[in-house]
Formats: structure tokens, sequence, C-alpha cells
């Protein structure tokens, strides 16, 4: 069970927050004129690495504010958050 | 009656005599007595049969590990409780046990035909046996099979204990209280961290708080007497919480650790009455200190499962804790010096004992002391074989050959009534791997040791294979120090005098001169598996040692291998010729000992079990007889019945009565969001299909909103209350899901909208009146509203005012009548209601419930999200095209909407369904066909929603069909069990296609 620290309330317990998948996959602006191929590319592919891995995660039942998470998935250690619109940490890639 | 109690302990108050129950005879103990030393007291040790064999088993040992001593509890058919091991169960007054897996009794089981059948059951018989003639396994097998499988009875009624769930922090958790995790929690809690200790005993002290051994000495007194000096001392620690018949139970990642606090089991009933049974406890600790000791390891001979045979230590504990011998005349057979301890004890007791020792020699302070005592030690020699059916009386060593690989020489025979046996001690590693730590393999004494590989969590004393007290309290006390970062001082100066263990031998399936198969050499007692199982299963080719567990079953009973998996792995390793080490363990899952579901569930059981969701109107229907429905955690009125009218009979009533006069519906259940900023038009614009720039203010739009993938998400009505104020309403299933959907675009995608979400489904209640005469009802209801059609037309939102209280009204319609939606604040929600109901008189205003409001919008064609979509459907599919955008630049799904798969034209289309025979009802879920000849038979769809409409005096359907949208007036097949039923495609609309009503 993660300890995870929402940026905006401190450390709480992971039953209190939602996972959002794959962070920084952004939603096409001209997504008309992408061809079926890019689109599906933004729709439907995401990683699932074994190590470091850039996460959304949601204080559900919180703040219910979105912000993303940078994750060990070998180990399950959190190694960095951050909100919505910042840059990842450079330390890790 | 025999007394085997021989002598006083501190931990025993002979003072207070406790009678309880064994399979209905009265006994008696003493406060401080387990189960097990209450019965060793008596002389009892047969308390079982085994699983498979029906053999007679006896107590083996003193704690968790226990295989054979499980037992029965009361007999109460709520309180009844199986599989409690008796050496962890207090004796309390009125205690009832039984002993479990046997019939007629525990002395005479018929089961025990087993045992002579037994070469005929070896492993994987079930598998092997049972797999032919195929017929026989539903009728013959199975029910044979669920008769003698499982341990013990389960309560047939609803537990009536209270259980209790708490959540604690600290910075250190010490696991388990014996002179390591003492030490541990001391140097902790005195650096003012704030700490915690759990131990699964009554109290604290582990094997040492009953060692008395001479040639052990901490500061020149008894390590027992040291470490009593030690616990008064950690109890006055301000730092410090202690709980003890605490044992934790799981272990997860970022130190949460769940813990089972024992509270009432060791009470007598009456005390036990309105008190919290078991506690759950979440701990999350910043750091953990695993100091949970080791288990004994029995060694694996022929008949080494008879009663009277235990492991050596705990002949130690039951003789040195609770006064108790296990029997007058002992022979002690080990590979190892801790035998020696309890062959000194019961010699000072005046226990007449010998040991067989399977080393060649061994040299330490313990053999000389026992040589001193003029002990009787045969040296290289094993124990072969046992007799005596109930009880062990008598067994026969031989010599080991210089390669311990066989016996020699002749036969010993030796009388004894009670056999102690040590394998040498597994280090409890439970903890440690269940929190991702990984083993190592020591050769030398053939143990698991836990891999150091984190900050947060360490194992010390025995657990980290540290056996002497000197090198215990030593490496303890240095590797905190660390562990922690501190520089505690207090054992700087202890002096530690301990015997050094300085011979090793181990054999893991000892040697004799009867074959294999003809040997019932015992590794998991509880499962009744054997070495000869694990060789079977190796030539059979299983290799894996997860493998070799699940054919077998080693280790899968409720002990979980405590005392097994070691001798399985080995035997294993030696019969493979591969190196222990490298086989790997199995996985060690939580929980460590077995949970009852109550402590699991705590507090949320009956009223509790989910939180349930009720309008303000929720009175008013149960009031008036309504059936409920659960949508989501809501209740909603499912259709209210009048003098005796079955369901169908009331929706038929209702439906018609909506349609003919007025009926009015709770709809406060709807989710409702209130959507407020400059930029809300532009936001609704982007999640909609439709347009809503130009919706005038004072109007409401029906949307639908998409997934990004096309599909058919949500929908619902929503009203603009000002230049930048809009009210969104939802499904009631779906309004959690769409707020955090539109959030989530809200702060990832589009931060720049100035947009502002609230959700408001609880705010407001709503009654929707529909139905000709709904518009009387409410002038009737609000006199000063101008509720003409050119003032008031459908779609168009009025504020009113009912005795000064603030409501809005919506002229909107889920019914295709004409209809109006009161909002008012929940506060007011009942009496709204109440004065729409008085109201309502004179027109026969009819409360109608969810099912009427389903049949009356499938007559108007009317879609349900999630009972006509699936998650599968385009809005093109539910042949409502008109209502996505062609002009709009984008909004959620739209790119979608044109991918390959979504323009196919065999799609899955809504249709409608009549049937041939009007009065024919469809069933919701039925699959449509065209044709029932061809095999396989092509399956076209599903019928979705299917009702007998009492306003055109005929049966409706709406489905979803394979290439639907191009097959009006073709005819398709329902096959149903007994018969195939005749429809025709129509139109989804079934009702005033040309809204005619709606305007009225």
């Amino acid at each position: 069970m993660f300890l995870i620290n929402c940026p905006f309330c401190g450390e709480r317990d992971q039953s209190e927050f939602s996972s959002g998948g794959e962070a920084h996959i952004v939603r096409p602006k001209q997504p008309t004129e992408l061809s079926d191929d890019e689109w599906a590319e933004y729709l439907f592919m995401r990683k699932n690495i074994k190590g470091i891995q850039f996460e959304r995660w949601n204080h559900a039942h919180g703040c219910r504010k979105w912000f993303n998470v940078v994750r060990d998935t070998s180990n399950d250690k959190i190694l960095s958050v951050y909100k919505m619109g910042e840059k990842p940490p450079v330390n890790y890639k | 009656m025999p007394n085997y109690r021989i002598h006083k302990t501190e931990y025993i108050d002979e003072t207070k005599r406790v009678s309880f129950k064994y399979d209905g005879k009265t006994y008696f103990g003493y406060e401080g007595d387990t189960l097990a030393s209450a019965l060793l007291a008596n002389g009892i040790h047969l308390v079982g049969r085994s699983f498979k064999y029906h053999r007679p088993r006896g107590i083996v040992s003193c704690g968790a590990e226990e295989p054979n001593a499980i037992c029965q509890i009361g007999s109460k058919k709520d309180l009844t409780e199986p599989n409690v091991r008796a050496t962890e169960l207090e004796l309390y007054e009125g205690l009832e046990a039984s002993s479990q897996n046997c019939w007629p009794n525990v002395k005479f089981d018929i089961g025990g035909i087993n045992n002579f059948i037994s070469p005929l059951i070896p492993a994987g018989f079930y598998y092997k046996t049972f797999m032919w003639p195929k017929s026989f396994w539903k009728k013959v097998y199975e029910p044979l099979i669920r008769l003698s499988a499982g341990l013990g009875k389960s309560p047939t009624e609803p537990d009536p204990d209270i259980y209790d769930h708490k959540y604690v922090h600290y910075d250190v958790l010490v696991i388990g209280g014996g002179v390591s995790g003492i030490i541990a929690a001391k140097m902790a809690a005195k650096n003012n961290l704030k700490t915690l200790l759990v131990d699964d005993k009554k109290i604290l002290g582990g094997t040492t708080i009953y060692q008395n051994n001479e040639s052990i000495k901490i500061d020149d007194k008894l390590s027992s007497e040291w470490l009593k000096n030690e616990i008064q001392e950690i109890k006055k620690l301000s730092k410090l919480t202690i709980k003890t018949r605490t044992s934790i139970a799981a272990y997860h990642g970022y130190n949460f650790l769940l813990a089972k606090e024992n509270l009432t089991d060791h009470l007598p009933e009456e005390k036990k009455k309105n008190k919290i049974r078991q506690r759950l406890w979440k701990i999350r600790a910043k750091k953990v200190v695993i100091a949970t000791g080791s288990i004994e390891r029995p060694l694996v001979f022929n008949n080494n499962d008879r009663p009277g045979i235990l492991l050596s230590n705990s002949i130690n504990k039951y003789l040195d804790y609770y006064g108790v011998t296990c029997g007058e005349n002992i022979i002690l057979f080990t590979n190892n010096d801790s035998a020696y301890e309890t062959s000194i004890s019961l010699h000072k007791k005046g226990i007449k004992n010998i040991i067989v020792d399977l080393r060649k020699s061994a040299n330490s302070e313990l053999i000389k002391q026992a040589e001193s005592l003029g002990i009787k030690i045969y040296f290289n020699h094993v124990v072969t074989n046992t007799f005596g059916y109930r009880k062990i009386n008598s067994l026969e060593i031989m010599k080991l050959s210089e390669d311990g690989n066989t016996t020699v020489g002749n036969k010993i025979r030796l009388s004894c009534d009670c056999l102690g046996m040590s394998g040498g001690w597994t280090p409890m590693v439970h903890m440690h791997t269940q929190s991702g730590g990984k083993l190592d393999f020591r050769d030398e004494d053939q143990v698991f040791l836990p891999k150091e590989n984190s900050e947060d969590q360490i194992s010390v004393g025995s657990c980290n294979g540290d056996f002497d007290l000197e090198n215990i309290i030593d490496k303890t006390v240095n590797k905190i120090n660390k562990f922690l970062d501190i520089d505690n001082q207090d054992y700087q100066d202890t002096n530690i005098i301990c015997s050094k263990e300085n011979d090793k031998r181990n054999i893991w399936l000892l040697p004799n001169k009867i074959p294999l198969g003809k040997t019932k050499c015992f590794i998991d007692f509880q499962n009744d598996s054997t070495a000869k199982d694990i060789k079977l299963a190796l030539k059979e080719g299983f290799r894996s040692i997860e493998h070799v567990k699940r054919y077998t079953t080693t280790g899968m009973a409720t002990d979980q291998g405590k005392l097994s998996n070691m001798h399985a792995l080995g035997i294993i390793a030696d019969t493979a010729g591969v190196k222990m080490g490298t086989l790997g363990t199995t996985t060690f899952r939580p929980p460590f000992t077995p949970l009852t579901f109550g402590t699991l569930v705590g507090r949320n059981v009956g009223k509790f079990f989910e939180v349930v969701r009720k309008t303000s109107m929720h009175e008013w229907h149960v009031k008036n007889n309504a059936e409920f429905e659960n949508v989501g955690q809501w209740k909603r009125p499912w259709y209210y019945p009048k003098n005796g009218e079955n369901m169908h009979d009331a929706v038929q009533r209702e439906s018609k009565a909506a349609r003919d006069s007025a009926g009015i519906l709770d709809a406060s259940t709807l989710g409702k969001i209130d959507i407020q900023g400059s930029d809300a038009s532009e936001f609704l614009n982007r999640v909609y299909t439709n347009a809503w720039s130009k919706l005038a203010i004072g109007k409401c739009r029906y949307g639908l909103m998409l997934n990004e993938d096309g599909m058919v998400y949500d929908d619902g009505v929503t009203t603009r209350i000002s230049e930048n104020h809009y009210l969104m309403t939802t499904t009631t299933g779906g309004a959690a899901n769409v707020l955090s959907k539109l959030e989530d675009y809200l702060q990832t995608e589009w931060p720049e909208l100035d947009v502002y979400l609230t959700s408001v489904t609880d705010h407001y209640s709503t009654a929707s009146i529909c139905g000709p005469n709904s518009k009387k009802i409410l002038n009737k209801l609000f006199p000063n509203l101008d509720s003409s059609d050119e003032n008031f037309p459908h779609m168009s939102f009025k504020e009113g005012k009912l005795e000064n209280i603030n409501c809005r009204i919506m002229r909107i319609s889920f019914t295709g009548e004409q209809s109006y939606e009161i909002n008012i604040e929940s506060k007011y929600g009942h009496s709204l209601w109440k004065m729409c109901i008085e109201a309502g008189k004179e027109f026969n205003l009819t409360p109608y419930g969810t099912e009427t409001m389903h049949l009356l919008r499938a007559e108007k064609g009317f879609i349900i999200v999630g009972q006509d979509t699936d998650g599968t459907m385009t809005p093109s599919d539910l042949q409502m095209d008109w209502i996505v955008s062609k002009k709009k630049f984008d909004f959620i799904g739209k790119r979608s909407l044109y991918r390959s798969d979504t323009v196919r034209e065999d799609r899955k289309q809504l249709v409608g369904l009549l049937t041939d025979d009007p009065k024919e009802i469809l069933e919701e879920g039925a699959q449509i066909v065209s044709d029932v000849k061809s095999k396989p038979i092509d399956m076209l769809g599903h019928v979705t929603s299917s009702y007998f409409s009492p306003n055109l005096n005929k049966s409706i359907a709406l489905a979803v069909v394979r290439s639907g949208k191009t097959m009006k007036g073709q005819k398709l097949i329902i096959p149903m069990e007994n018969k195939n039923i005749n429809v025709t495609v129509s139109d989804t609309i079934f009702l005033d296609k040309e809204n005619k009503r709606l305007n009225a």
C-alpha cells in the first residue's frame, strides 16, 4: 500500500488516490488532421515499463487534484511527485 | 486422573483452577495454561486425526507452527470456530473444544481405514483417479470428495462478535518480543522514537523467558532473570507502546502492516460479552525491526508422527514455562545442541531421558554438562522406527554409516512414552519476504536468511540466523544502532556467557533399511504428505518447488508448511542432486496465521456494509409502499404496488396514468453538476457532441457525452442558468465518474479554461411531473408563473417560488409527455413532494418508479446509457447522428467517430423490435438470429430493453442488431429454450413520433 505525497495535501494512504495511467501523453491539438494510426497511437498505446515510469494520479478522496508521479515499478518506490504542467524532474528518464 | 504437572512456575497461577471440556469430557487446568499445556498436564497427547490417512496425531509444538492440535472451539451455530491451534489458545473457564477430522471419535475413527489403504492413495491420487468416466464427476466423485474435504466445521449463522479496526503511525515497529526485539524496542524508544512492540504471546520474553541453564548467563544472572529485568525497564519507557497477544498478519509495501490483536479470546464466556473480540491494527511505520525468531525443525524418519512425538524445545517450554512434563521416560533425538538444554532441564526435574544424536560427536559446554550429569547419549545414531498406536511406547535406533547414507549394525529397541525431536532451527523469514526482501542460503546449517536490502526494514535475532545468545545480543545492538542511526551504549558492558555449538550434521531424509515405499516418513503432518510423495512427484517429472508443493499438497494446510517446507526443499535438492540454495523457496504469503473474516471486515457489517443514499422524499416512498431498486448507492422507488398488485400490474397502471393524466417521479438522484466560469460554454462544446455556444439563457439542451474512443459515455440535459452558469444533469449511476472525467480534462488538458465544477447532486431534490395534466398541477403550485407555451416552452427553464422558497423548474421530458422538473433545496424536498401530491389529487397524479420511467421512455425510443449501450456504441450506432455536430472543430471522441472500425456499416446498431404476437414480451439479453438452422447459428445481436406497453397495448423492445439500420421491416428470430419468437425490426420510436404530446 503506497504512501503518496500529494503535492497539495502531503502524505496520504494509497486508498485516497486513483491512478490515471501514463503521464505526459498530450491530447493532440488537431485530431482531425491525424491518420487512424496516429490517433490510435494517442488513444490506445501505453508504455508498461519495468523500471522508472511517469504516472498520473488523482487525489480522488482528498483535494481531487491531478498530479504526476515518478515511480520505479520494479520496487514500487515513488521517487518524485510534481504538479500538472510542471516538467518531469530531469534526473529521471 | 494422571497429573503431569510436576512443578510450580511463575506463569501458572495454581490458585486459579479452570475447568474446560475437551471432546465432551471435563478437565482442569490453571490460569496461564494454553489448551495444549492443560491437555498435556492431563496426560492427553492424542488430539486429532490426520487429514488423509486419519492417523492418530498428538500435540507437536507450543506455538503458531502447530500442525496437529487444531480444534473446533465452541458448539454454538454462530460462534463455533474451526482450526484453532490448541498451542496458542489460552485456557479459560468454560472453554469447550473438540478434535477435528474424526468420526465417531478421536480414539476410534472409521476413516483410519485410509491408513491401511494408503499404498492406493499416493500423491496426486485425486488427479489420477477421478478423471474417468467423465460423467461420474458431478454425481459421484465430487459429492464424495466434498464430504471428506476441509478441516473442521464453519459456523452456520452470522458472527455476533464485535471487531474493530485501528490506524496507527509509528517511527519504529518491532515485531516479536523475544530478547532481540526487547533490546531493539528499548534502544529505539530511549532515543525518543515513537515505538510499537508487538508479540503474539500473552507475555514478552520469547524462549529466553523460561531459560534456566547455568551455562547461559548475562551479567552473571540466568538469562531469564536478566530478561525479566529488561522487560520491567522497557515498560517504563514513555515512547514505547507494547501490544501482546498481537500478531502481524501481513507486511505490505511502504511499511504498511496489518496486525491482529486478540482482546477477548482468553476470557470466559460471560466476560467476552459486549467487548471487541479482535482488533485489526493498520500500522504505518517509518522503520520496521523484524525479530520473529525461529522455529524448531522436526526430523524425517519412519512413523515420526505418533502422538507423544514433539519438538524438543516444546517439551522444554511445557516443562519450564507450564510446569508440565510430556512424559516420564523421554528420548530426545537431535542433530544439534538445543535438545541438550531440554535434556538437562528434564534431568533436573527428575525426568529420565536419553539422547540420540545423529552427529558423530559433539563438543560444547551443554554437551559436557549433559555428560557430567550422566545422561546417556547415543552419538552417530538415528531413530529408524517408532511403535505405539495411540501413543508412542518404544522406538528403534540404529548406527549411521560413515557417510550418513545408510544405517549399519543392529537395531536397538528403546522404550519411551515421549520422543522429542530437533532437526535444527528455521529462521522465520516470513515478514522479511512479505515485505519484498530476498533470501540467502547458508550451507553450514542449511537455513535461508534475510538478505539486507532495505533501509526501512531489518531482521535481528534468530530470524536472522543468529542462534546463540551472545551473537544475538551483540549483533542486534550493533545493527539497531546503525539502522536507526543512533548511538546507544546501554549494552556496551553487558557480559554474556553461553555455550557455543561447534558441530553440525544435517540429513533431511534419515536413512532406513526399510524401502522408502513401505515407510511413513511424514513431512507435512497436517496434509499427510510424506517423503515418498515428494520423491514420487520428482519421479513423475515435477521439478519446480511450486509444482511439487501443489501436487503433493505439502505446505498447503492451515499451518502453511511452517514445519514442512524446509524438509520438502531439502529432499527435492538431495534427490535431484542440486544445491538447496539454488532451488528457491515457495512464496511466503500473508496472513502468517489464519485470520477470521470478522477481523478483516471490522465494523463494516450489516447496515454499515455499504453507504446507502436516500433522497429527501424517501420517507414518503416508504410510507406509500414503494418497492426500491438499488441504483449505485441510491435507493430509488422501483414501483408502488397498490392493493396487492404485482410488479407488472403496478407498472401498467402507473404508465397508463402518466400518459392519461399525470405521473410524478422522484428524480433527485440524477447527477447534477454546477458549471460556472467565463469559458463554461466552450467547455460544454468540447465535452458534448453537439453545439452549446448558441444556447440562450433560460434554455435547456440534451447532450451526449463520448469517451475519447467515440463510444457513448453519458447523457443528460444541461440548462443555461445565466451567461456563465450552467447546470448539467448526468445519469444517476454515472454522476461521480462524469465529474472525475470532466475534472481530468479541465486540470490536465485544458487548464487555460476558466471553468469551475461543483457536484450539487445532493443539494437539490427533484420532483418530475409529467402527463397531459401536468401544466394544471404546475399552475396550482406556482400560481404566479406564466406557464403558457409561449412563455415557458419545452426545453426551457424558469425560476419560481413555492411559499417563498426558490425553485428551478425545467420543462424537459424523459417520457415524451409534457413534463416539468421542479428542483428545490434538498431540505425542502419532502415538502415539495407532498405539495405536488396534494395539488395533483384531483388529476389522479400517480407516483411512479424507475420501472415505469423505463417503460415510458422506451415507448418514446429514448436510450438509457448503460442499458441500451455498453461502451461499444457510437452515436451513429444509436441512430443519433443528429446530435453529432459536423461543424465543431473538436470534441471529446470526435476523431474516433471516423476510425475505420467506427465507420463500419455492419456494426451493431440500435433498432426497435415488435413481436409478431403482440402479447409476447421478449427477455432482455435474449440473442437475435435470422436463421436457426445454420450451424453454428450466426448471432446478430441481443435485446437491450423490453416491455409490454399499456399505452400501445402491445409488446415493444429495443435491441442492438448487426447492420440493424438497414433492416427495418425484416423478420428476425429470438430462439428461446422452448420456442422461437418471431419479431420484426421497427423504428426505435414507438409512440408520438411527431412530438405532439410534448408540446400539447
